[in-house]
């Protein structure tokens, strides 16, 4: 008899152990495979919000404008750079900025603002920043008007259609003061983007700045978000090095620390998780050798080398692990179809501090392929480290000792 | 011709205090063909005698020598194969693996040789027909009484054509009827097929079954006889 074959009618001699056993990976695996489908699908609408809110993808800077954001580092794109974006593969978009710090005053009212000068098409584009627009109207080539924040335009008092007035240090360093339409008011959902952003066409504020020509980065949007690292690394590898490119999460420092913070949380989760199903799986297997025993000596004793015997113990365990890994994961993969299509809403604090965020406040899901794989190769690792158990059991098997118990 | 011989045989057991003596200085030899019971009560060695001379276990001191191999040479793996070339067990209980059918469970000893399906296949009839189970052949053992255990057991014993079969109290859980049964078949293919068949029993009627009796107290052979064969 194959000992596959005597392995597996071995594991159904007592099914409602097996049983119990298997449902026991089969329900690990499955809230496993369950929750690291929700953090992971979370982190890429956080990824995607931030990324669309404001970073984009990939920026390119001069080398030095990252640590000092002034417009000191700014430059002007020539066109090995313009060629460089253009020829890249996997760039699907990309849109200049020329971005500065600015005095703003209506009336009584003085604000600090964050002045972005954007090419308006390329730029709704990428971020979607029309979508924002509550009053008035989103910004043409050529605007002479500017949008502002909502947070921003009530700390001013200032409306659709009002003007105010911004002052500011150019590039020469001289002192540059200007009137703006306000031509319409953005609502952000993210606080810290409405008290602060104010947007005009990048010409427009090249004149402000008297920084003609200059831009302090260029944003570039991706095809497949999964090929970042691959887009970037072809960037860098051809980019004059006075210059920089950056990704989103080196943009974004403070957002991959509370992915990982959060990912590590789900991790000792899942490991204490995976921790009661090692012990459930390895308390069923020293069962199943103990009441064995005798059966066990007597096929050493008629000629089964030991080695043969800790085969089939160990493919009893295999099996065991393979029946529930499968079972979770086909199970899951239909629920988790079902929450890709409908993420659950959130509500009370939870879904407050993500709209704060500017997140949307729902759980996202992904079927990531790396949410099944890894559910299948700890349980695999489990298994692995469980059967030694059998294995050692089968080695040190004594005839005469297990015979008489 | 001789298969075993078995000289100065020791096993001494360190119980806490007392050193048990189960086997204490037997020389023996058996040849080609014999019929033997090993009798004794309880606790009179007659276990640890069989399962040395099986190679189950080590003695304390002497050696057993069967076919010229002296198998305290052999080494643990060596010494398994050994045992499946050679000797056949029957014990007393728990004899089959209780996953495979009467007829797996006779061609499991095959498997592990290495033998050709067709030959597996066609042995595994010819000995449950031999032992009166060849309509058993796809039972499970749960499925099949003590006695007909028994036979499917001496059946699989003899699967791998050993030197000899021994069995250590084969016919303790069996019925009288059952254990007339066994002892027949045993007998049959002792006297049909020359095979060899050393059994352990403190059973009066079974010893009388045996044409060569041995008896064994406190570890040492206090007698042993062979009957002249009625004709
Ligand atoms: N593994 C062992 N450890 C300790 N004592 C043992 C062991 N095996 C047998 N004995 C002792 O050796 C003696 C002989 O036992 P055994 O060979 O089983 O006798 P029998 O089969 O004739 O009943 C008994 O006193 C028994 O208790
Ligand atoms: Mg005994």
């Amino acid at each position: 008899m194959k000992n596959y074959i005597i392995a597996w009618r071995n594991l159904w001699r007592n099914k409602r152990r097996t049983l119990i056993t298997v449902s026991s990976i089969f329900f690990g695996v499955l809230i496993a495979i369950i929750m690291s489908s929700m953090q992971e699908g979370s982190y890429i609408s956080m990824i995607n919000n931030v990324v669309k809110f404001y970073s984009g993808y990939i920026q390119i800077h001069d080398k030095d404008y990252w640590e000092n954001k002034t417009l000191y580092y700014s430059f002007q794109a020539d066109d090995s750079l313009n060629l460089l974006v253009r020829e890249t593969d996997g760039i699907s978009m990309s849109s200049e900025r020329l971005e500065s710090f600015a005095l703003a005053s209506s009336g009584d009212k003085t604000q600090a603002v964050m002045v972005v000068g954007v090419e308006p098409e390329q730029e709704n584009k990428i971020t979607e920043l029309s979508k924002w627009v509550v009053n008035g109207k989103f910004l043409e080539q050529g605007s002479r008007g500017i949008l502002l924040a909502r947070e921003l335009a009530q700390n001013l008092d200032a409306g659709v259609g009002d003007t105010i007035v911004m002052l500011s240090q150019g590039y020469y360093g001289s002192n540059e003061a200007d009137k703006f339409v306000v031509e319409g008011i953005l609502n952000f959902p993210s606080p810290e983007l409405n008290k602060r952003f104010c947007y005009m066409d990048i010409q427009r504020a090249r004149e402000f700045y008297s920084a003609d020509g200059m831009i302090t980065s260029i944003v570039i949007m991706v095809s497949d978000y999964s090929d970042v690292s691959r887009v970037l690394k072809n960037i860098r590898s051809k980019l004059n090095p006075a210059y920089t490119a950056m990704s989103w999460d080196e943009m974004q420092p403070e957002l991959v620390q509370m992915i990982n913070g959060d990912r590590a949380g789900g991790l000792v989760m899942k490991a204490i998780l995976y921790i009661i199903i090692g012990f459930g799986i390895l308390g069923t297997i020293i069962m199943m050798i103990a009441e064995r025993r005798k059966e066990l000596a007597i096929m050493v004793a008629v000629g089964m080398q030991k080695y043969k015997l800790g085969i089939i113990l160990f493919m009893e365990t295999v099996y065991i692990g393979i029946i529930g890994v499968f079972s979770g994961i086909i199970v899951s993969i239909p629920m988790i179809i079902y929450f890709i299509h409908h993420p659950l809403p959130l509500t009370g604090s939870a879904a407050q501090a993500m709209t704060d965020m500017g997140i949307e406040p729902f759980m996202y899901f992904t079927a990531a392929p790396k949410i099944f794989t890894h559910q299948m190769i700890t349980v695999f690792a489990i298994t692995l480290l469980v059967s030694l158990y059998p294995l050692a059991s089968a080695l040190s098997l004594n005839i005469i000792k297990w015979m008489r118990n | 011709m001789k298969i075993i011989t078995v000289t100065n045989l020791h096993k001494f057991y360190q119980e806490t205090e007392v050193e048990v003596k189960a086997v204490n200085g037997i020389d023996l030899s058996f040849e080609e063909g014999e019929f033997t019971a090993v009798v004794g009560p309880s606790g009179s060695g007659k276990t640890t005698l069989l399962n040395i001379i099986g190679g189950l276990d080590k003695p304390s001191s002497g050696e057993v020598i069967i076919d010229n191999v002296n198998i305290n040479d052999l080494s643990s793996s060596r010494l398994i194969d050994f045992r499946m070339n050679n000797i056949g067990f029957v014990f007393q209980s728990y004899n089959l693996i209780p996953v495979l059918t009467a007829g797996e469970n006779v061609e499991f000893i095959m498997h592990l040789q290495g033998r050709p399906k067709k030959e597996r296949e066609s042995r595994t009839r010819e000995l449950l027909e031999a032992v009166g189970l060849g309509d058993r052949i796809n039972s499970r053992p749960g499925k099949l009484s003590g006695g007909q255990q028994q036979r499917v057991a001496v059946a699989r014993a003899l699967a791998s054509k050993p030197k000899f079969v021994l069995a250590d109290e084969p016919t303790a859980n069996l019925d009288s009827k059952s254990t007339e049964n066994l002892l027949e078949i045993m007998e049959k293919l002792n006297r049909e097929e020359n095979i060899s068949f050393i059994f352990s029993t403190h059973d009066a009627r079974v010893v009388n079954k045996a044409r060569r009796v041995i008896r064994v107290e406190d570890g040492k052979v206090i007698s042993d006889e062979t009957k002249e064969l009625k004709k």
